[in-house]
């Protein structure tokens, strides 16, 4: 007993001593060393690593909204006939690549060079203006102000706004193929590029009028899908329907898509690449900021995608796949402008109401004999602007403070709104009448529609001279 | 009873449906062929090598009629299906020594119908 008692008081000793000591070495220790000092290295390090994430972040964001151009390729070639398919993949092929160099050579400088209130004047070649990008706000000392809030190099900012240029370009394709001349197309796509998206973009995104006039289009509801949209129908109206689309009594002819496969799967390429196109449009690695966006873009596809299910459903008979995947790209366009301003569930009604709005305007452009084989001015054109109404209904000041304000539905009033659709009538306007002279030229200059015989056959042939399926037999037409 | 094979131009079946159900043909059998007569064919190319496509495709209408039907058949086909260029196709007409419907047996003229 007394040893066992011996033990414990010898051990209890030991440890006291043992942490008695610690504590003293410890003392000294910290009374000796000063903290370490904030250096200028430091804080350039850190400064770097910054830009460093915002330009991976704008990069692989870019690539995203690149890969769309795949989605828009695979949804039109399978909407529209097999006899088309190689016109419809090259037309959306060389689209990109027309804009890669129209954007380059002069319409970066038209959007985002400093200028007048409708244009930019300054550095507008080949992307040669002065900038010393990545400073930003005061430290930015070059000629494209616009895009000073974002500090990533110039090139980032270029191809990020690049990609933007070629999707707007690539809307065109859809709604007038089948029966469009290449050439004509080609020739188009190089004006909207370098001259129309830019001059329009630099009202709202490049310090022109609309900007200073307070709308807000987060990442193109209207510089991008309804500039798309209007070129589209200004090109729709001079094309004509296709051969036998309308019937002599007025009534709709199908025609019918060749695969559901592709165009089921270009929708789900552009959903993908819309997690590009609107959390990317931060051009900035915000965490708070790109996990909200990419949840109000989702939830808009989601529900755009169940209200054009119903709606079709009750209108049709059935569930309609090319309606559903049409209401899906409705809700992604609608919400591209609010998708930073708004919440999720106010972002799930506006993918409710576009699912709505694109099945009734597909059906009333058919209505009113516009042939547009693959939906696109119901998704593009309709749901850019009513996306950017949204803004001035949904928008939030708590959201994203200091920026749209509240909208009306949040007790701001009817200022965004007013802002917001004087913006969508501007772009509306200018877009559809400069695409309006411009197919009108092309028509009066080197025709706009193939031949009759030409279009029976298949632009495959007729433009390209090859067939996409040389070796399938399923040409029996209905 | 005869059996009528036309060959005629596919974006022209539409319009040769319609003039047949108007002429109250409404049975046929329609198949996917190549063919050529008159018509020449057409050039592609595959990559910088060129070729004569001279097999174009068509439609084949078979249609089986009873005697009085042979005229109307015929008339409807070439009402629906002439354009007046060479390519319009062609019509045939075979003789049927017997027809039978499957779910009834029925025979002879009842089961063409």
């Amino acid at each position: 007993m007394e040893r066992t008692m011996n033990r414990t008081l010898w051990r209890t000793a030991l440890l006291g001593a043992a942490l008695g000591s610690l504590l003293g070495v410890g003392r000294a220790l910290g009374a000796d060393a000063a903290p370490p000092a904030f250096t200028q290295e430091m804080a350039t390090a850190i400064g770097d690593t910054k830009v460093a994430l915002d330009t991976l972040w704008v990069m692989v964001t870019g690539f995203l909204v690149f890969f769309m151009n795949l989605g828009f390729a695979m949804v039109e070639s399978g909407l529209c006939r097999a006899k088309n398919t190689v016109n419809i993949l090259a037309k959306n092929f060389i689209v990109f690549a027309i804009a890669s160099i129209a954007f380059w050579l002069l319409g970066w400088g038209l959007m985002f060079g400093d200028g007048t209130g409708l244009v930019g004047l300054k550095g507008l070649f080949c992307v040669t203006g002065a900038d010393n990008s990545p400073a930003t706000g005061d430290g930015y000392a070059g000629v494209y102000s616009a895009l000073n809030w974002t500090g990533v190099p110039i090139w980032a900012k270029f191809f990020f706004q690049l990609v933007f240029a070629g999707t707007a370009a690539t809307i065109v394709s859809g709604a007038v193929a089948e029966r469009i001349k290449f050439h004509a197309f080609l020739v188009f796509s190089f004006v909207l590029v370098a001259f129309m998206y830019p001059v329009t973009g630099h009202w709202v995104w490049g310090g022109g009028w609309l900007q200073k006039l307070g709308m807000w289009d987060f990442a193109g509801s209207t510089v991008v899908h309804s500039v798309g949209g209007w070129a589209a129908l200004a090109g729709v109206l001079l094309l004509g329907p296709r051969l036998g689309k309308y019937r002599a009594d007025g009534s709709v002819n199908p025609i019918f898509g060749h695969n559901m496969s592709t165009t089921a799967l270009g929708v789900f390429v552009l959903w993908f690449g819309w997690f590009g196109f609107n959390p990317g449009s931060t051009m900035a690695a915000i965490a708070a900021d790109i996990g909200r966006i990419a949840v109000t873009t989702n939830a808009a596809a989601a529900a755009a995608t169940l209200s054009a299910t119903l709606v079709a459903w009750k209108l049709l008979g059935k569930p309609d796949l090319s309606m559903m995947l049409n209401g899906c790209l409705a809700g992604l366009v609608a919400v591209t402008a609010p998708c930073a301003y708004i919440g999720v569930g106010s972002a799930t009604v506006v993918g409710l109401i576009a699912g709505v709005l694109v099945v009734l305007a597909v059906l009333f452009f058919d209505k009113v004999h516009l042939d547009d084989p693959v939906g696109a001015l119901s998704v593009h054109l309709v749901n850019g602007v009513f996306g950017t109404l949204a803004v001035g209904l949904f928008a939030q000041d708590s959201i994203m403070p200091n920026t749209t304000g509240n909208g009306l539905l949040f007790g701001g009033g009817l200022k965004l709104l007013g802002a917001q659709a004087t913006g969508a009538a501007a772009v509306a306007l200018f877009t559809f009448a400069v695409s309006l002279i411009v197919w009108a030229a092309i028509k009066a200059a080197v025709g706009l529609r193939v031949s009759p015989a030409e279009e029976v056959g298949g632009l495959d042939v007729g433009e390209h001279g090859m067939e996409a399926y040389p070796d399938f037999q399923g040409f029996l037409t209905k | 009873m005869k059996l009528i094979i036309a060959v005629i131009q596919p974006d022209k079946l539409t319009d040769v449906k319609k003039a047949l159900f108007e002429a109250k043909v409404h049975k046929m059998t329609a198949l996917n062929v190549i063919g050529c007569g008159q018509q020449m064919g057409y050039k592609e190319t595959y990559r910088g090598a060129p070729t004569e496509v001279n097999l174009l495709k068509k439609v084949e209408l078979q249609i089986a009629v009873n005697e009085s039907f042979v005229e109307p058949t015929v008339n409807a086909i070439i009402k629906g299906a002439r354009t007046g260029t060479i390519g319009d196709g062609k019509i045939f007409i075979l003789d049927l020594p017997e027809c039978i419907r499957i779910r009834t047996g029925e025979r002879g003229g009842e089961a063409i119908g």
